[in-house]
């Protein structure tokens, strides 16, 4: 494009009222939220303009009341199931995330290296997995883990592990075929130059392979985090009032009829902070896993 | 990779291949699944005489179908309006891709409160210009129109951000060529731009397809599929079926159809990519030899 071309666009008003009116349009809802949760619920219902109100921690204050480290004044009743909730997130979605990325860092570069399977049969793994939905998955996975996957008494269903298994199993064939397409960028001479200097296999894997597909495993991670983090429809099925997620709690207290706004959309601020930060620190890596599929095979 | 291997056995092929099983079966959740009744195809062929099946069957094609045209002209359309070498881009793409990361339940969420028939933003607007309120999530035609609505906000990105990258890795001499020859603006979109974009359009247009009938958590907290049936979605009758009429085994049934479409698009998006590689290796075997 030649430069006369370009500053004439670059001139051009419409264009940037298209992009602030997209820019408004992506984040007028999230910000919505977040100054909903920062809302008391009198100025919620109230008639007046919603852009003028005294913003208040309160609602945080009573979702978090039995993790803070100090008892706020304005909460009579402390309920703990968001605290814990948001504790059992936390766990779940970091165990499936560790777990998830060890196994398939393993299982990428051993098909890269050691050649088992096509690219081919990878690629369509990945893809088909991408097609099964969650509520597919629910009756044979609320079956199984129920009444099969037990040890002794105890059963797999309401455990931390029984839905970290699940996370990890949904999230690997992208894991893998995502992370494969960085390993196979890795030049295998600089891992022969390695070993020639004496390093064993685990100290090239380790120390030569792993720092270079670091965008790879970053990219891997969030996508695995932001699903067993968000994931609502399994969770339900299979946890129990003391493992349940914050998806879970969120939608257990959305009721018909009085709706106390501001407490839930403090709720879901706190459950959207991780992708929210995750997106700002890493968008190009999103990006990158995003459009993995379509751009090239 | 044999940990790989085995966690997917164990958490993926059988449970698909209990599901397929169980589809067989007259069974409800408090029964373990060797107490089942063996009723073959019932469960099949029943769902074709279940008019709330059917009519959830319809309402998430119109969903998907009204879903995925929207997205793809407004997002192509989009790309092609922003394809431009500005400053600030990347930020531009991160704001985007922000309703896709959260999750679908907050999306739901926010919706929810958007719709709200007296505290929402979209009735308070409304009525503030002396317009009449919308019954937005509780009237059967507004109640689809506004879950479309919402799903377009969180994926339109998707596609906006995929034309864009197809877009900017367009062959910058074909382009040339068509300036030089005095191609309009239009007329570079039409017969330039958007054929080189094709291959990677219909690839997003089938991903972005499959996600739709995916789609379960913004329609739960958003309407929980009514009112009545009029945005119960496939997946979301799946749920329904297990969860609170207890019958697994039409659930599973249900399911393999939802998987059996799904399939379908996955093994069409897959032989597509396949022919359009192979017709691009036969051309570029045809140059080099010329």
């Amino acid at each position: 494009m030649s430069q006369a071309a370009l500053t004439t666009e670059r001139r051009n008003p419409a264009f940037y009222a298209l992009v602030v009116a997209l820019i408004v349009m992506a984040l007028g809802p999230i910000v919505m939220m977040i100054s909903t949760s920062l809302k008391l619920n009198v100025d919620v219902m109230g008639e007046t303009s919603s852009l003028l109100f005294m913003p208040t921690v309160a609602n945080y204050e009573t979702v978090l009341c039995d993790v803070l480290w100090y008892t706020p004044e304005r909460v009579e009743y402390c309920d703990p199931t968001f605290g814990r909730a948001l504790g059992n997130s936390l766990i779940i979605a970091l165990a499936s995330t560790a777990i998830t990325l060890i196994i398939g860092t393993m299982a990428a570069y051993a098909l890269v290296r050691f050649r088992f399977m096509g690219r081919g049969t990878v690629s369509m793994t990945s893809l088909m997995m991408r097609m099964v939905p969650p509520a597919v998955l629910l009756v044979p996975v609320f079956g199984i883990w129920t009444f099969d996957f037990c040890v002794g008494e105890s059963c797999a269903a309401g455990t931390y592990w029984g839905i970290v298994l699940v996370y990890v199993a949904m999230n690997l064939p992208f894991v893998i075929w995502i992370l494969q397409s960085f390993i196979v960028q890795v030049p295998i001479q600089l891992e022969e130059a390695a070993r020639v200097d004496g390093a064993n296999p685990f100290q090239v894997f380790f120390l030569v392979v792993l720092p270079l597909i670091k965008p790879g495993l970053a990219a891997a991670a969030i996508f695995t985090f932001r699903i067993a983090w968000n994931e609502f429809l399994l969770a339900n099925a299979l946890l129990d009032r003391n493992t349940r997620t914050v998806p879970v709690t969120i939608v257990n207290s959305l009721t018909e009829y009085d709706i106390d706004w501001g407490v839930i959309m403090a709720t879901g601020s706190l459950l959207a902070i991780p992708p929210i930060i995750f997106t700002f620190v890493a968008s190009k890596q999103i990006i990158t896993g995003m459009t993995a599929g379509a751009v090239k095979g | 990779m044999a940990p790989a291997v085995a966690v997917m056995t164990v958490a993926l092929l059988y449970p698909i291949a209990y599901m397929v099983y169980a589809s067989f079966l007259d069974w409800n959740p408090s029964q373990r699944i060797g107490e089942a009744t063996f009723v073959g195809l019932r469960n099949y062929t029943s769902l074709w005489s279940d008019e709330s099946f059917k009519e959830s069957l319809q309402v998430t094609l119109k969903f998907a179908a009204f879903v995925v045209s929207l997205e793809m002209v407004i997002g192509v359309g989009l790309a092609l309006l922003l394809d431009r070498n500005i400053r600030g881009m990347s930020v531009l793409r991160t704001i985007f891709i922000l309703p896709m990361m959260i999750a679908p339940i907050v999306v739901g969420l926010i919706w929810r409160y958007m719709y709200h028939p007296t505290v929402g933003v979209f009735n308070k607007t409304l009525n503030s210009f002396g317009f009449e309120s919308v019954p937005w999530l509780s009237d059967s035609f507004w109640s689809l129109t506004s879950i479309i609505i919402a799903d377009i906000w969180q994926w339109t990105p998707f596609i906006f951000i995929l034309s864009l990258a197809a877009l900017q890795s367009l062959p910058k001499s074909a382009l040339e060529a068509a300036r030089i020859d005095g191609a309009s603006g239009w007329q570079q979109i039409i017969h330039i731009k958007l054929p080189l974009m094709l291959p990677v359009l219909i690839v997003t247009c089938l991903l972005r397809l499959i996600d739709a009938f995916k789609v379960l958590e913004v329609v739960l907290v958003m309407t929980n599929g009514g009112p009545g049936l009029s945005t119960e979605i496939l997946s979301l009758r799946i749920a329904r079926t297990a969860s609170e009429f207890r019958e697994l085994g039409v659930a599973a049934a249900m399911s393999n159809y939802l998987l059996l479409v799904l399939m379908m698009l996955t093994i069409a998006m897959f032989v597509y990519t396949k022919i359009s590689e192979s017709r691009a290796e036969k051309l570029k075997r045809a140059v080099e030899e010329y």
